[in-house]
């Protein structure tokens, strides 16, 4: 009965009422959108491609000092891919911590301009992140790592000290500083979202604030909190200012994240030698950061793998 | 209804215990600090400390297992605010310090044009360069972000073409911006030939910056609208079109508003791209299609480095100025935000 | 809802806009005068480059337009960007560090139909600057200075220093060197410097990168890095242009020269370019100099930069080659070269050079 009385409401509206116009242009424009983005993105791989194809494949006087592209790609990788660790171990704890208290710890009337507090450390540019990063903040984490190198110097990644504080450590928490704004804002903005019958629903059962905050808002914000993170990931993987002018530098691969002096990543070496370079040298540079487009790839894929299975789990 | 149940009859501890607790790991603290001549960082931190430790024992004791950890949580999560807002309040301080000598009428008003050594340069031509810019860019991507956003949430729901455009953007976020600089250039230099520069391929380039972050946190905040606000819109037999732009994207607003300012935060502040495509030049320069345009952040890292004492003086005042602007975009877009939000069902 | 909806859109729209507006239109305080006279005065001219030039070229270019009027921009891209933005066309001067090499020399041609010229427009002296508390000026020679950046010395009070120091109170701390992370005209002359006089010592070429083969060394980023780097580091050592170095508190090495120890001076260096000789087999129009660095003259610096500015002899556009060599013609004159000592610090080309310079200038031709 029903199914007639609504085939007969659908039959009964006539041709192409402007609602249904409406619908067609407003998802082929929304369509539109999506492929642009898809568009722009090959564009962008092709060019790192085609520009970069030669880098892959030159002698070996181009990858002075070393002797070929993979030589000259790993100290690189190594450096990207600590920093980059450093600095999402030092943010998400941070970031969710402090989200949840301008969620739900901080006093209410305070909670919006605290926010924005915190939202201006994405105002600052990169630039004087490395200004500031480089001359203030290394000058004070020295003392860190000579701590760290004196009490854990057992570890691998905490050998011989720096006598400045230029190191991938210091680095690694100049970009846990930035990215930490964009994981606030995002897991923030998911959090206030949580829905408050949830929220008052686990606090009648007699919840505490923390087991209210484990069992109604994290399990559903956790694609939103896991979009900030790899919003902030992949800001650090190609943060090329901020770490072109704090950390110093030298060809050699090494895992002690408070020596010396370390390799480049992969974006600040893109950015150090870009200018000076040969034709046969800015396509060298161009093809790492193909590398890395492909390692932002590669993570991606397997932070979503690892987070798609938490959700299958807990589905079962 | 046993061990481990919240038993109300539990006795609580009184108010003021986390003040007491607070006062005592100080003192405590202090005395090690002043024996051995701790500075006041290192005395708050061992303060910190003693009172992470000091404050869940004495809830264990008194209320039980469970009230402990929510302590220790509530204390963590407040240090963890403390600790991230610390380097921001020093950032400022430096920036400010270093770069308010140099902001006056006259910094804001003059441009670079004809400034010989220590005369009264100014960021003038900086400031438009910047506003159009990034004007350009929010231009360009704010709209195919949101719209992106749409078509996840709303048409593309489980479909492949959905999620691989979520994880290709992603996968976008890691552009370094040096890069982004260069396949804009190589985008113009293709379409207008070797010699042109301009400031719209910067904007250019830093929308490929700006979209990740539109995206994310536009679809993000239309996924948690919830379901029950579409479904009696279309109850009412309003078309999905109009259920989009009239419901979902006014009760996302607010973080749609938050991902817009976010992605505007980041790329106002590039340096690399800008300088590769849009170049740098002296003088006031209007027209983004023609010519070369300079930015408040190249104008921060070539007068820095200049290496010369008033170079570093400029470098710090643009700096500040930059900071007040992004300070003032953001304000106005959360009162944006919270003008066109609905008000809430609660 | 509709009305007030648009209303609420309407008017801030119409508030931004116009003072957008009212912002662009506004012009900037400090060039209402010039915008009269200069808007006619002549075209636009791009040219970009090497680093070391840019306070320098600030200096020449506001002269210039203050004169003549129009718009000359340069930007500070790195000579090797430089160079290639010249031959793409995409700039009609460049500056550059080291002279054009035999492929970029061909590259030129081709794209200006002919010899391109190149002048020496910009020298500076090299510091060897350092951190050491209370010391100010050490003498070392270029032997001593190549072992401790190739880190064979690596404590303040070895023998090699104090032997040519006996009256400075070295510390037994390590030395940490520094050096340029970005490639860079100052490390090619740096290290052109090490290969020709240190005897031996320096192993490797002269190039923008520094060699590899070299542990223990701090990169960092550009010439405010290094001397960030120095500052912030007691007991660092560091090589960056002078004019950089004078206005901080960092000590200074005199390098040996013969049997003298010499600090930089301008006038140091503007010596030792007087006495290099032209390089070889380049054109006529070509003003590549092999500067001596090992020269045992008195009052001569042998660590020094010459920067050049790099043009085509010919140019299809007629303004643009007037322009052209309008500009060029103040930058390698007296004026020209007086103006960039005082703002930046530099060596100015003494009268030979200049009038060489002068005459490669004037035959910039247009049309053909």
């Amino acid at each position: 009965m029903t199914a007639t009385a609504s085939q007969e409401r659908t039959e009964s509206t006539g041709p192409s009422p402007p609602s249904r116009r409406g619908d067609r242009v407003f998802s082929g424009t929304v369509r539109t959108a999506g492929l642009t983005i898809l568009l722009a993105l090959v564009a962008v791989f092709v060019f790192l491609a085609i520009e970069g194809w030669a880098g892959l494949t030159s002698d070996a006087a181009t990858y002075a000092p070393f002797s070929s592209f993979g030589s000259y790609i790993v100290p690189l990788m190594v450096s990207t891919l600590l920093a980059s660790a450093i600095a999402l171990v030092v943010a998400v704890p941070f970031a969710i911590a402090v989200a949840l208290f301008i969620s739900h710890y901080a006093p209410r009337r305070l909670a919006a301009a605290l926010g924005y507090v915190i939202d201006l450390l994405a105002a600052v540019p990169s630039v004087v992140f490395g200004l500031w990063g480089g001359r203030y903040l290394a000058a004070y984490l020295q003392p860190a790592h000579v701590w760290l190198h004196d009490h854990l110097g057992i570890l691998p990644i905490l050998g011989d000290p720096s006598p400045n504080g230029r190191s991938l450590f210091t680095a690694g928490i100049v970009l846990a500083i930035m990215i930490m704004p964009i994981m606030t804002a995002i897991s923030r903005e998911v959090f206030l979202q949580t829905p408050l019958l949830h929220e008052e629903a686990a606090l009648a059962l007699g919840a505490t604030r923390w087991e209210m905050i484990r069992y109604a808002v994290f399990p559903y914000s956790r694609s939103g909190m896991l979009a900030g993170i790899m919003l902030g990931l992949g800001r650090a993987l190609g943060e090329t200012m901020a770490v072109a002018m704090v950390l110093a530098t030298t060809p050699t691969t090494t895992l002690n994240v408070i020596a010396t002096a370390s390799p480049p990543t992969i974006a600040a070496n893109i950015a150090l030698n870009y200018k000076e370079a040969t034709p046969e040298r800015q396509s060298l540079l161009i093809a790492t950061g193909l590398v890395l487009f492909v390692v932002t790839f590669l993570v991606n894929f397997a932070a979503r793998w690892v987070a798609g299975r938490s959700t299958r789990r807990m589905a079962r | 209804m046993t061990a481990g149940t919240m038993n109300i009859s539990h006795p609580r501890l009184p108010q003021w215990a986390p003040a007491l607790v607070g006062v005592m790991a100080l003192a405590v603290a202090g005395l090690p600090a002043l024996l051995a001549g701790w500075s006041p960082v290192t005395w708050l931190i061992a303060g910190t400390t003693v009172f992470l430790v000091a404050m869940p024992s004495w809830s264990r004791v008194v209320e039980g297992r469970r009230a402990a950890v929510d302590r220790l949580v509530t204390a963590l999560i407040w240090t963890a605010f403390a600790v991230a807002v610390s380097p921001l309040v020093w950032l400022l301080y430096v920036v400010v310090r270093s770069g308010l000598p140099a902001v006056n009428a006259d910094f804001l008003s003059y441009s670079m044009l004809n400034v010989i050594g220590d005369e009264q340069g100014g960021i003038f031509h900086a400031l438009i360069g910047t506003l159009l810019i990034t004007l350009a860019a929010a231009l360009i991507s704010v709209p195919i972000g949101i719209l992106t956003g749409v078509y996840l949430v709303e048409y593309g729901k489980q479909s492949r073409t959905a999620r691989i455009i979520t994880f290709l953007v992603d996968v976008m976020t890691g552009i370094p911006s040096i890069v982004a600089g260069l396949f804009a250039l190589a985008l113009l230099v293709l379409l207008f030939g070797t010699a042109f520069r301009a400031g719209i391929g910067g904007s250019i380039a830093l929308s490929l910056l700006m979209i990740p972050t539109v995206v994310r946190s536009s679809e993000e905040m239309m996924r948690l609208v919830p379901d029950d606000l579409r479904e009696a819109s279309y109850a009412l037999g309003v078309p999905k079109w109009r259920t989009i732009t009239r419901v979902v994207l006014p009760t996302s607003l607010a973080g749609i508003v938050t991902g817009v300012v976010l992605a505007i935060s980041r790329v106002i502040g590039e340096t690399a791209p800008l300088l590769v495509v849009a170049g740098a030049t002296d003088g006031v320069n209007t027209n983004l299609f023609d010519g070369r345009m300079t930015t408040l952040p190249v104008f921060i890292f070539s007068q820095y480095a200049s290496s010369t004492p008033v170079g570093y003086q400029r470098a710090w005042g643009g700096a500040l100025v930059l900071i007040a602007l992004v300070m003032v975009l953001n304000l106005v877009a959360r009162i944006i935000g919270r003008v066109f939000a609905p008000a809430k069902a609660h | 809802m509709n009305r007030s909806f648009l209303r609420r859109i309407a008017i801030p729209a119409v508030a931004v806009l116009t003072m957008g507006l009212a912002l662009t239109g506004c012009g900037d305080k400090n060039n209402t005068s010039s915008a009269a006279s200069g808007g006619g005065g002549g075209g636009t001219l791009n040219g970009g480059g090497s680093t070391a030039q840019a306070v320098a070229q600030q200096t020449w270019r506001a002269n210039y337009q203050k004169q003549n009027g129009g718009t000359i921009n340069y930007e500070e891209v790195g000579s090797g960007t430089g160079v290639e933005n010249f031959i793409s066309q995409a700039y009609q001067f460049a500056g550059s560090d080291a002279y054009l090499a035999a492929d970029q020399l061909s590259q030129a041609k081709d794209a200006c139909g002919g010899d391109p010229i190149e002048v020496p427009a910009y020298v500076s002296p090299i510091a060897v600057a350092f951190n050491l508390h209370g010391i100010t000026s050490l003498d070392l020679d270029a032997k001593t200075i190549a072992d401790i950046f190739a880190g064979k010395v690596t404590k303040w009070n070895d023998a090699a220093i104090t032997s040519q120091n006996p009256d400075a109170d070295l510390p037994s701390t390590s030395i940490a060197t520094v050096h340029r992370s970005d490639d860079s005209g100052t490390t090619f002359n740096f290290t052109d410097y090490l290969s020709q006089a240190s005897e031996g010592a320096w192993s490797d070429e002269a190039s923008v990168t520094w060699p590899s083969g070299i542990e223990g060394g701090q990169g960092l980023d550009g010439t405010s890095g290094v001397i960030g780097g120095l500052t912030d580091t007691e007991g660092s050592i560091g090589y960056a242009d002078d004019s950089a170095v004078k206005s901080t508190d960092l000590g200074v090495a005199s390098i040996k020269v013969g049997g003298d120890y010499n600090p930089p001076t301008p006038e140091g260096a503007a010596k030792v370019l007087a006495l290099s000789p032209l390089e070889s087999g380049r054109s006529s129009s070509d003003m590549a100099i092999k500067v001596d660095r090992s020269s045992t003259e008195k009052g001569t610096y042998p660590l020094l930069l010459v920067s050049y500015l790099i043009a085509c002899g010919n140019y299809s556009d007629s303004s643009v080659a007037d322009m052209v060599k309008a500009y060029l013609t103040y930058v390698v004159s007296g004026d020209g070269q007086r103006a960039a000592a005082q703002a930046a610090g530099s060596a100015p080309l003494d009268s030979k050079l200049s009038e060489k310079a002068t005459q490669i200038v004037s035959k910039i031709s247009s049309g053909s």
